[in-house]
């Protein structure tokens, strides 16, 4: 096992240059250190201008994703010896633009998923007297993989089309949509097919597939997007036939 | 300090997607070469209906096509086209199971039986395709 | 907001990729290889005309056939748009695509009519 390991480092420092440049850092190795620990190593003993982000170290909160050799990752969870030898290099993730370093600005994605209303929609509120909404294991497990994402942006990185298309409202974005959709408590799919049954706003999604291999959680948007698509074109169908919108 | 830098409005690094991005990773050129099965679908069908046509021309006519289509380079060509369709049909049963989830009841069909269901049904539209031109 | 009409074309899209992908490796394995290549000895030639005659498979293959096309005119459209960054020529690389697809379905329409 090595001593130490190069970590080629994205920089973007607006004030001093206006095109990025790479950092060589050399942290020690420990076998059982992530890429989040060397990026604090650097951070706390040889460059304290590196900045990213970063918050629950352990693959909960989605804060820490960055490229890592390319690919998608969360660095609090990403061994640095999965990634031997080195150098390793580290970006931000791609389809943000980047304020600074690490940093990417993910307003764009915050808009998309506030779009898409991530909250049970109900026609009318049971009042609290009557308990609650219960629902059977059957009825969870509908809907419980789509409520594992954890808004790393893993997925958005990945998805070439998100870079190609503006209006495309993103993996993670309808997973979520589905997560409520197929919520036995939630009664807004019809709300929420407004948004996404734009034109760009699940049907850019050519399959790409790579939002599903890059998960950390196994979420599978991927699959939560084609199903939207069956869903959507038979309610389409539906509402053709039938006057009254039906879903 | 950069002149064209401005204190709280600094210029965002905006990356441009580069027009052969889909080189760059195996997966996304094995994506680019899923899609452009495509062609090759719209050209056996063009070649369906050109068959077709000379089959109801008669002998003659269906004889000559056969005859065109034995000779090497077009052999080889339809082999190609072969094995591209092949690529489209695999590719495409494999995510069938990624947007068509079935419930029967409270229990959720397991995605291998959906799979197993795709292939089978392409097992069944092959038998059907052979019997109707091989063996009645 | 008025939603998008995508969903005809997917359907179509979809309907045709499934099509082919079940039906279409028997009948170039068959029709364009192995009974050239005299690998196998198809059914005789008046059986083989009677069928392609037969108004059940004539509409099969026109409603084939079509699928094909308009399943090609998708994919293509949006391989396009992604792959040469081309979406900016929205209108024009989707009407060529699904007149293509369209002039394609009325030929076929036409020439299948005709047979028998």
């Amino acid at each position: 096992m090595p001593e130490t390991v190069t970590l080629e480092v994205f920089r973007y420092r607006p004030e001093e240059e206006s095109e990025p440049t790479f950092d060589s850092f050399e942290v020690p190795y420990h076998a059982e250190w992530m890429i989040l620990d060397a990026l604090n190593y650097i951070k706390d003993d040889l460059d304290g201008s590196l900045s990213y982000r970063w918050a629950c170290r352990m693959g909960v909160c989605g804060s820490c994703g960055m490229l890592a050799n390319g690919r998608p990752v969360l660095t609090c969870t990403t061994y640095l010896e999965s990634l031997l030898p080195g150098p390793i290099r580290i970006e931000p993730l791609e389809g943000f633009p980047v304020i600074r370093d690490l940093v990417g600005d993910i307003g764009d994605f915050m808009g998309k998923l506030a779009a898409v209303k991530p909250w049970l929609i109900r026609d009318e509120e049971k009042p609290v007297e009557e308990g609650e909404y219960l629902q059977t294991p059957s009825q969870l497990d509908d809907y419980k993989q789509y409520s594992m994402c954890i808004n790393c942006m893993l997925c958005y990185s990945a998805c070439p089309i998100y870079r190609l298309e503006p209006d495309f409202i993103g993996p993670a974005a309808i997973a979520l949509a589905q997560r409520y959709n197929l919520d036995s408590r939630d009664q807004g799919a019809e709300e929420r097919m407004d948004i996404l049954s734009q034109h760009d706003g699940i049907w850019g999604c050519t399959l790409v597939g790579e939002c599903t291999e890059v998960c950390p959680k196994g979420v599978d948007p991927a699959g939560a997007i084609q199903r939207y698509k069956v869903s959507a074109t038979v309610d389409y169908f539906k509402s053709l036939l039938m006057p009254r919108r039906s879903l | 300090m950069n002149p064209q830098y401005r204190a709280y409005h600094p210029r965002w690094y905006r990356k441009s997607v580069p027009i052969f991005w889909w080189l760059r990773k195996r997966s996304y050129a094995a994506f680019i070469a899923r899609e452009l099965t495509s062609v090759f679908v719209a050209y056996s069908a063009i070649m369906l209906v050109v068959l077709v046509l000379a089959m109801d021309r008669g002998e003659a006519a269906y004889v000559g096509m056969m005859d065109w289509l034995a000779t090497p380079i077009v052999v080889a060509a339809h082999i190609l086209v072969l094995l591209v369709v092949l690529f489209h049909t695999i590719t495409w049963l494999n995510l069938a199971p990624m947007a068509i989830v079935v419930k029967l009841g409270d229990r959720k069909l397991p995605a291998s039986a959906v799979l197993m269901g795709h292939y089978g049904a392409w097992a069944v539209c092959t038998a059907i395709v052979a019997w109707l031109l091989i063996w009645r | 907001m008025r939603r998008s009409r995508e969903p005809i074309i997917w359907a179509l899209f979809g309907g045709g990729g499934m099509a082919s992908a079940l039906l279409l490796p028997a009948l170039i394995l068959i029709l364009f290889i192995a009974v050239p290549l005299g690998w196998v000895q198809s059914a005789p030639f008046e059986d083989l005309q009677a069928l392609v005659r037969h108004p059940l498979i004539r509409l099969g293959l026109f409603v084939f056939i079509s699928l094909c096309w308009f399943h090609w005119a998708h994919r293509f459209r949006y391989t396009l748009y992604d792959g040469l960054q081309l979406s900016h020529l929205n209108e024009l690389i989707a009407v060529t695509t699904y007149g293509i697809a369209s002039v394609g379905t009325v030929v076929g329409a036409y020439l299948l009519w005709g047979v028998g």
